[in-house]
């Protein structure tokens, strides 16, 4: 049987592994050394279950969709992580992070965001915990994000802008980097994604395998079998992915659907695509498949959505992708936007810009009549309501004259 | 012939000034003026930075020399190509130092084999995992006596430290404090606590200190520690002000070094 997990030396095949310069081995290290044991135990378990419970709100409902699966002519139903505390899976992480970053002994937190939902995840375990919070977001992503940037501030967070390239998620991910280069000792860095040095990939697919774990339970309590026909989910670095694929991995005949932004399309040269126009090389610190040029150069990559605007991939999707046990579409930025509105019409929830892709994606699969779908739902919208309304007001315009 | 980083150490164990700038900064065509004007200098070594898009090790002084030198049009082949010619009127050793990913692209064993056609000496990437190193790296730079430096810190553990003297060649890279490149000013304080351990450490390699080497004072205070010290972040400096690489780059060598005798 083929292996879908990390090996020992941090390895999804040939992808992953722990490229840092030497000031970060001891960190990198001791994660490595520490992250399964700390987690295994029974005080871990229970303080991580206990706040997914009652602090996060799960598990987050199974939702049968009946207008989309008539859409569609199947079986739709959505995995809410929209209604998660603060808003996206992201919390899931934030809070099996923070957890080990305080028996690490560590008083500082750093994190990266794009959305800003991981921002807010890592702002909220913070305020919990008592601990200090920086969060790293390029100048873009605070202007297309705003909301997300005053809830930051106001649970206690100093938002650091990043003026560096694109100023987007990839150029606060380097400086939230140096930050930790500077500051080993005192700080902790709270990635948001399955992306970086090993054991992060592995840890936080972990922390964010509880969606496919309630997928199952909650399947067969709706149908009486654990196993759909398809998850399908966004793919930026991938933990949402990574964590509603978890449970599925060895389950071959569960279709594992990946989806990437293709902005104005793959081949315009505005995509973040990564898997569509990427090769393998080296990007914050895992080998992987990234966006860049013959001289290795990373490219600056684009999507309206900014938590899937990253030229990289987590190792485990670019290694799903290489022994095709996923497949990874792309949907551009105007599909996504329509497939937002659609759902909100249809079923009354108002997704992130994020999910909407996935949700873009049903249109291009071919379903069966009575195949299971299961969409995992990332997020909610409210943080891109200003991109909807001026996206409405565009085609309402267009319409009238 | 002698690899020149292990001729140099075998004449010269003190003192040792090694500088570092970026290719194709300010200029894309000024990397030959500042090899010769290094090679007339008092510099005892010369590093070259391959520019990255996205260099997690660097401060802002290099980051910025680095996207100068890639606007510039600056890439590993024209790097090559500059330097084809140089060792007809440089004599010091020359490293590259860079990131892992542009020697990827470029092809390891393709990279190396123009290094020791154009006469590099040595490689510092430092991003390059030790094991990574052993697969790929260490039996073409052994063929090609390409001496690859490995970096440790004050706290980096004793055994590795050992490991990384045992691959390492040319010397060792001792960074003086946590930091990205430019970040620190001065040698911390903490650094004097701790560097006995490395030195009991470190059987095989000379050591030169880097990070945070601004000029004359840190200079001074890391030849006492070590066998001496690197110059990036303040050198690129001199370089963006500078109207005359030849006079101010012997200017700034000479004062890093003559005031050392003086104080
Ligand atoms: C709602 C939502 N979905 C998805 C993502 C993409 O991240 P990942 O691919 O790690 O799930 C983000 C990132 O910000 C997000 O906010």
């Amino acid at each position: 049987m083929k292996k879908y997990n990390v090996s020992e030396q941090g390895y999804y095949g040939s992808f992953g592994g722990a490229y840092v310069p030497e000031i970060l081995f001891n960190n990198v290290e001791e994660l490595k050394n520490s992250y399964l044991k700390v987690i295994q135990t029974e005080k871990f378990q229970n303080e991580f279950q206990g706040l997914l419970r009652d602090y996060v709100g799960r598990p987050t409902p199974l939702f049968h969709a009946k207008n989309l699966s008539e859409q569609f002519n199947t079986t739709i139903f959505l995995k809410r992580e929209d209604l998660n505390h603060t808003g996206a899976h992201k919390i899931n992480n934030a809070i099996g992070q923070i957890l080990l970053a305080k028996e690490l002994g560590k008083t500082r937190i750093i994190a990266e965001t794009g959305a800003g939902q991981h921002g807010v995840a890592a702002a909220t375990v913070c305020a919990l915990m008592g601990m200090k919070c920086v969060v790293y977001m390029g100048e873009t992503d605070i202007v297309r994000q705003a909301p997300n940037v005053a809830r930051m501030k106001m649970l206690g967070a100093t938002v650091v802008p990043v003026l560096s390239g694109n100023k987007t998620l990839k150029d606060a991910t380097n400086e939230a980097i140096r930050d930790w280069i500077n500051n080993p000792e005192s700080t902790y860095y709270l990635i948001g994604s399955v992306v970086g040095p090993h054991p992060y990939p592995d840890m936080v697919a972990g922390f964010q395998s509880v969606i496919s774990k309630e997928i199952k339970a909650q399947l067969k309590t709706a149908l009486g079998k654990e196993n759909p026909d398809y998850v399908v989910a966004c793919v930026g670095g991938g933990s949402n992915a990574a964590g509603a694929f978890y449970h599925f991995l060895y389950n071959e005949d569960v279709k594992l659907i990946g989806v990437e932004a293709a902005g104005k399309g793959i081949h315009s040269g505005h995509t973040a695509a990564t898997l569509s126009v990427g090769s393998a090389g080296i990007i914050h610190g895992s080998k992987t498949i990234l966006m860049q040029n013959e001289d290795g150069q990373i490219t600056e990559p684009y999507s309206i959505s900014a938590g899937l605007d990253y030229p990289g991939i987590g190792p485990v999707h670019a290694y799903l992708n290489e022994v095709r046990r996923a497949d990874y579409i792309s949907v551009t930025d105007v599909e996504a936007l329509e497939a937002a509105i659609d759902l909100t019409k249809k079923e009354g929830i108002i997704p992130a810009l994020e999910s909407a892709h996935a949700l873009a994606a049903l249109g291009k699969l071919k379903f069966k009549k009575n195949e299971v779908v299961i969409l995992n739902l990332s997020g909610r919208g409210d943080k891109d309501l200003e991109t909807y309304t001026n996206y409405l007001n565009k085609i309402n315009y267009a319409k009238q004259n | 012939m002698q690899n020149r980083i292990d001729a140099l150490f075998a004449r010269k164990k003190q003192d040792i000034l090694s500088i570092f700038f970026t290719a194709g900064f300010p200029n894309l065509k000024d990397t030959g003026l500042i090899l010769e004007s290094l090679e007339e200098s008092e510099a005892d070594l010369v590093e070259i930075g391959i520019p990255f898009s996205d260099p997690l090790g660097d401060g802002p002084v290099i980051q910025d020399s680095s996207l100068v030198a890639l606007k510039n049009g600056m890439n590993l082949n024209l790097l090559f190509q500059q330097l084809k010619d140089m060792r007809v009127t440089v004599q010091k050793p020359v490293l590259l130092m860079g990131y892992l990913n542009s020697v990827m692209q470029f092809g390891i064993e393709k990279f190396y084999r123009q290094c020791a056609a154009v006469g590099v000496d040595g490689i510092i990437l430092p991003d390059l995992p030790l094991e990574e190193f052993k697969m790929y790296h260490q039996r073409i730079t052994e063929e090609l006596n390409i001496k690859v430096v490995f970096l440790v810190s004050v706290d980096t553990k004793p055994e590795r430290i050992k490991q990384l003297d045992e691959a390492s060649g040319g010397f060792l890279y001792l960074l003086s404090s946590n930091s990205t490149t430019g970040g620190v000013k001065g040698i911390p304080e903490q650094f004097h606590s701790k560097v006995s351990v490395v030195k009991n450490s470190v059987t095989k390699n000379p050591l030169l200190i880097g990070f945070g080497i601004k000029g004359q004072k840190e200079y001074s205070q890391a030849c006492e520690i070590a066998n001496g010290a690197v110059i990036g972040s303040a050198f690129i400096e001199l370089l963006t002000r500078s109207h005359n690489f030849r006079k101010d780059i012997a200017g700034f060598t000479s004062i890093v070094k003559t005031k050392l005798i003086k104080s």
